[in-house]
C-alpha cells in the first residue's frame, strides 16, 4: 500500500506544482496579490509532498520491498544499509526523483530568503522553478515510475551496479543535482527579469550567491566524479572526456562564466544580455546533461538508460524550456548596451575575455560530445573524436585564461592602469621562471611538466601578491570580505590544480607486468613486492585479494590490497588499492591469475606512481570553497528599501487599472 | 536579429536530438561496424616474428580465408582472450594468423612461450603503421579476411567462446558456403 501512497504524493505535488508554477504569474500580470501570495504555500506543499514520496522509496529500500519493482532491481538483501540508501539513486528513476527534491530544497530556500525582494518580481522567481518542476513531475510519473509493482513479488532482488558501490558513487549524484538545480535560480531571476521586461542591478546581486553556491556545489559533484573514476574504474586515469563526464563539465564552464559576468552586470550594470543569455545556457546545459545520461542519445560507459520514449519526452521539455527561454530573451532582451562605459584596459575587459574563451570553450566541449551524434547524422559513419581532440584544443583555449588570470584583480573597474601591471608582470614573471628552472632539474627536463611549475606559479604568484596587496592598503577588518577571499581561493585552486594536472600526466609511471608471489618491481624509487594472492569476503561480495608490499630504499611504505570483487549477481570489479600521499599516489589494481608452467599463484598486475595527482582534486575542492565562500558575503543579502516598495505598489496600482 | 541567433542554433540542436533519438531506434548503438568491412584488407608486407628475415604478404596469403589476430605482450586483455584461441583457435576451421602489434620481438616471443601458441603463424608489426592501414584501435582485435583477400568481420575486444559462436562461427560458414 505504501508505494502507492508514494505515487499519490508525487500526483500531489505535481498539482501544486501547477498552481506554483501558473497563479503567481497570472497575478503578477494581473496585478492580483492574492495570486502572487500562493507561490510559498504551493512550493512548501510540493516540497512536502515531494519529501514524502523521496522518503517512502527511501522506507522501501531499507526494509527489502521487493515487491517494488525499482527497489528489486537495485538491491538485494545482502547489499549493506548504507548501499540500500544510495542505490534510490543509482539508476534513472530514483535519481529522477532525487533531482526533483533538490529543486524543491532550492525553491524553499528561495522562497524562504526572498521576502525582501519587490513581491511582483519574487512571484514570477517561484512562478518559474514551479513551471520547471512540473516537467520534472510530468517526466517521472508519465515515464519513469519509481513506484511501479513487480508481481509476483521476487524472494530477492538483483543487486546495485556494482561500479556505484563505492563511497565517491554514493555522494557524487546529490552533489552534482544541487549544482545542476542550483543553476535554475539564476535562470528563473533571468526569465523573470526578461518577463518584466527590466534586469536590476540590485537583483542581479541578488542572484549571485546562488549561482556561486550552485557552481560550488557542480565542482564538489566532478571532483567526487572524478575521483571515483579514478579510485574505481582501474585504469589510473581521472578524466576521460566521457560524454557523461563533459554533461557536466559544460554547465561548469558556463557557470564559471556567469559568474564572473554576474559580477561586472552587478557592480557596473554593463554585460546584462549576456549575463541573461548565461544564465539561461547554464541551465539549459544543466537540462541537456540530464538528457544526455538519460536519453541513450549518446552511448556512454556511465548511461543508465536507453529508452526512446524517455528520450523524446526529455528532448520535447528541453524544447519547451530552452526554446522558450531562447524566444523570450530573443523578444524582451535589453536592447541598448546599459551601464558604466569602460576602457580597453580594465577589470571588465579582462573579465569579458575570459568569459569569451569560456564560452567557446564549453561550445568546443558540446560540439566535441554531439560529433558521434552528427557523424551519423550526415552518414559519415561512426565517429568518435575522443581525448585527441578535447586534449589539444581545450588547454589551447585556457592558456589564455591562465596568462590572463593573475591581471584580473589587479586592474580597476571602468579604467585600469598600466603601470602597476608592469610591476606584477615582472614579477610574476620571475618568479615563475625561476620555479620552472629549479623543477627542470627534478623532472629530468620534461617540459610539460616545468611547464606546468611555471603556469602554476604564475596564477598563484599573481593571486598572492594581490592578497599581499590588500592586507598592506585596506583597513583592518575590511581587507578580505568573502567575496574577495572566495576569488583568492578559487584562483589558488587554479593553480593547485594546473600544477597537478601537468605534473601528473608527464611524470606517471605505468607499469603491466605478470608477477609471482616474492617477485619485486621498481617503479618511480619504490618497490613494490607481489606476496601473492588470497580469497576474502565482504557483506556481498568474494574477492581475490592481492598482496603488495612497498619498500622505498629498504625501508616500509605500506601493504596494499588490490582486490578482483566478485558481486552475488556474478559482476566483478577492481577494487584497486591506493597510497595516497601529499606529492605522490601509488596505484596497485589486480588483473588476472596468470599460472603458467610451474609457477603457481602468479597474477598480472598494474602497478602506477602518479606524482601529485591528489592535487588536481585539491585544487578543485579549493575552487568549490571558493565559491562557497563567496557565496556567503553580506553585500549580497540586499535590504528591500522603501522606493522599492513603492514602486511595486504603483505599478500595481498601474496593472489593475489597465 | 542577433538575439534570435541563440534560438535558431538551438533549434539547429533539436533537430540533431530528434535524429539521434529516430536513429537509436533503429540501430543498435554499440555496434561499431568498421569502415573496411566488404572493402579488400590494405596490402602489407609484415616479417614473421620468428624469422625476421621471412615476410609474409597479403598477396602470399590470397587463396584461403584466414582470420588475422592482433595481440601484444603488453596487452592486458589479450591475456584474458588467449585460453579461448589456445582451446578454440585450432577448430575454427580457417588458419588463425597472430599479428604481434607494437611489441619488442623478445617479449612477444616470451609470452608465446609460456602461455602457449595458438597462432598458425605470427607477424610482427613493430611500428604499428600496418596497423594504422587496418583501422586498428587497439589490442586486440581481430580480422576476418577471405580467399580473395576481403576483409568480411572483424571484432574489437577479447574473443569470448560466446563470439566465436554467435558472430565468428557463422561469418566463417559464410565463406565456406561461398567457395566450395
Amino acid at each position: 500500500m505504501t508505494p502507492e501512497l508514494g505515487q499519490l504524493a508525487l500526483i500531489l505535488a505535481l498539482l501544486l506544482a501547477l498552481a506554483q508554477g501558473v497563479l503567481p504569474l497570472i497575478g503578477a500580470w494581473r496585478g492580483n496579490r492574492a495570486l502572487m501570495a500562493t507561490a510559498r504555500p504551493a512550493a512548501a506543499g510540493q516540497a512536502v509532498f515531494v519529501a514524502i514520496a523521496f522518503g517512502i522509496l527511501v522506507w522501501a529500500f531499507v526494509h527489502f520491498d521487493f515487491s517494488v519493482r525499482y527497489v528489486a532491481d537495485n538491491s538485494n538483501l545482502a547489499l549493506p544499509w548504507y548501499y540500500r540508501v544510495a542505490a534510490v539513486w543509482g539508476a534513472h528513476e530514483g535519481s529522477l526523483l532525487l533531482w526533483i527534491l533538490i529543486l524543491n530544497a532550492w525553491t524553499v530556500a528561495l522562497a524562504a530568503f526572498s521576502h525582501k525582494l519587490p513581491e511582483v518580481f519574487a512571484a514570477r522567481v517561484l512562478a518559474v522553478m514551479g513551471l520547471v518542476a512540473v516537467g520534472f513531475l510530468v517526466f517521472i510519473l508519465f515515464t519513469s515510475d519509481p513506484f511501479g509493482r513487480l508481481l509476483p513479488m521476487p524472494v530477492d532482488g538483483a543487486d546495485l551496479n556494482p561500479v556505484l558501490q563505492d563511497p565517491g558513487m554514493t555522494f557524487h549524484p546529490p552533489v552534482l543535482y544541487m549544482g545542476y538545480v542550483g543553476f535554475s535560480v539564476a535562470f528563473a531571476f533571468s526569465i523573470a527579469g526578461l518577463l518584466g521586461a527590466e534586469m536590476e542591478q540590485a537583483w542581479v546581486r541578488w542572484a549571485r550567491p546562488w549561482t556561486n553556491a550552485a557552481w560550488g556545489f557542480l565542482t564538489a559533484g566532478i571532483v567526487a566524479g572524478s575521483w571515483w573514476a579514478y579510485a574505481e574504474l582501474g585504469w589510473g586515469g581521472w578524466w576521460f572526456w566521457d560524454p557523461v563526464e563533459n554533461a557536466s563539465f559544460m554547465p561548469w564552464l558556463v557557470g564559471l562564466a556567469l559568474i564572473h559576468a554576474q559580477a561586472v552586470t552587478e557592480k557596473r550594470g554593463s554585460l546584462r544580455a549576456w549575463t541573461i543569455l548565461l544564465s539561461i545556457f547554464a541551465f539549459s546545459l544543466s537540462l541537456l546533461g540530464t538528457f544526455l545520461v538519460r536519453s541513450g542519445v549518446l552511448t556512454s560507459v556511465h548511461a543508465f538508460a536507453a529508452d526512446p520514449r524517455r528520450g523524446v519526452f526529455i528532448l520535447a521539455f528541453l524544447t519547451i524550456v530552452v526554446g522558450g527561454s531562447l524566444l523570450l530573451y530573443a523578444l524582451r532582451a535589453p536592447k541598448v548596451a546599459g551601464g558604466k562605459p569602460f576602457n580597453v584596459l580594465s577589470r571588465e575587459t579582462v573579465l569579458l575575455i575570459g568569459n569569451l574563451l569560456f564560452a567557446v570553450a564549453s561550445a568546443m566541449v558540446l560540439l566535441g560530445t554531439l560529433f558521434p551524434l552528427i557523424g551519423d547524422a550526415l552518414n559519415l559513419g561512426k565517429i568518435s573524436v575522443g581525448p585527441p581532440y578535447f586534449g589539444f584544443l581545450f588547454p589551447l583555449l585556457m592558456l589564455p585564461v591562465v596568462l590572463l588570470m593573475p591581471f584580473g584583480p589587479y586592474l580597476r573597474w571602468g579604467k585600469g592602469e598600466a603601470a602597476p601591471l608592469k610591476g606584477l608582470l615582472l614579477r610574476i614573471t620571475v618568479a615563475a621562471v625561476a620555479c620552472a628552472i629549479i623543477a627542470a632539474f627534478f623532472v629530468d627536463g620534461r617540459l610539460k611538466a616545468a611547464v606546468g611549475v611555471a603556469a602554476a606559479v604564475w596564477i598563484a604568484a599573481g593571486t598572492l601578491l594581490f592578497a599581499y596587496k590588500r592586507w598592506r592598503e585596506a583597513p583592518r577588518g575590511r581587507r578580505y570580505p568573502a567575496e574577495l577571499a572566495g576569488m583568492l581561493l578559487a584562483h589558488l585552486g587554479m593553480a593547485v590544480f594546473v600544477a597537478g594536472v601537468l605534473l601528473s600526466e608527464t611524470l606517471s609511471v605505468t607499469s603491466d607486468v605478470r608477477m609471482a608471489p616474492g617477485q619485486v618491481q621498481h617503479i618511480g624509487g619504490y618497490d613494490f613486492r607481489f606476496d601473492g594472492a588470497h580469497r576474502t569476503t565482504g557483506p556481498n561480495w568474494t574477492a581475490d585479494q592481492g598482496v603488495v608490499v612497498v619498500t622505498r630504499d629498504g625501508n616500509k611504505v605500506g601493504t596494499m590490497l588490490p582486490q578482483k570483487r566478485t558481486y552475488l549477481r556474478g559482476q566483478v570489479q577492481t577494487e584497486s588499492a591506493i597510497d595516497a600521499g601529499f606529492s605522490r599516489d601509488l596505484y596497485v589494481a589486480l588483473g588476472e591469475p596468470m599460472n603458467a608452467g610451474n609457477i603457481q599463484g602468479a597474477w598480472s598486475l598494474r602497478l602506477y606512481y602518479k606524482p601529485f595527482i591528489r592535487w588536481i582534486w585539491g585544487g578543485g575542492l579549493l575552487m568549490m570553497l571558493g565559491g562557497f565562500t563567496a557565496a556567503a558575503d553580506k553585500r549580497f543579502r540586499i535590504k528591500r528599501s522603501a522606493d522599492e516598495v513603492a514602486r511595486t505598489d504603483g505599478l500595481l496600482a498601474q496593472e489593475a487599472r489597465a | 536579429m542577433s538575439r534570435s541567433l541563440p534560438l535558431f542554433g538551438f533549434l539547429l540542436l533539436v533537430a540533431l536530438f530528434g535524429f539521434g533519438i529516430w536513429w537509436n531506434t533503429r540501430h543498435d548503438p554499440n555496434e561499431v561496424p568498421s569502415p573496411l568491412i566488404n572493402k579488400p584488407a590494405p596490402a602489407f608486407v609484415l616479417p614473421l616474428l620468428d624469422d625476421p628475415a621471412q615476410t609474409v604478404s597479403k598477396a602470399g596469403l590470397l587463396g584461403k580465408p584466414y582470420l588475422l589476430n592482433v595481440f601484444a605482450s603488453w596487452c592486458f586483455a589479450c591475456g584474458e582472450e588467449h585460453p579461448t584461441l589456445m582451446a578454440e583457435g585450432s577448430q575454427l576451421g580457417v588458419m588463425l594468423i597472430g599479428y604481434d602489434y607494437k611489441d619488442a620481438p623478445d617479449d612477444a616471443k616470451n609470452w608465446l612461450r609460456e602461455h602457449g601458441n595458438p597462432y598458425r603463424m605470427v607477424v610482427a608489426d613493430r611500428p604499428g603503421r600496418t596497423a594504422i592501414d587496418f583501422g586498428v584501435y587497439g589490442a586486440p582485435e581481430s580480422f576476418l579476411i577471405d580467399a580473395k583477400g576481403v576483409i568480411r568481420y572483424k571484432h574489437i575486444g577479447p574473443i569470448t567462446p560466446e563470439v566465436i559462436a554467435k558472430e565468428l562461427k557463422p561469418a566463417i560458414a559464410a565463406l565456406q558456403k561461398e567457395s566450395p
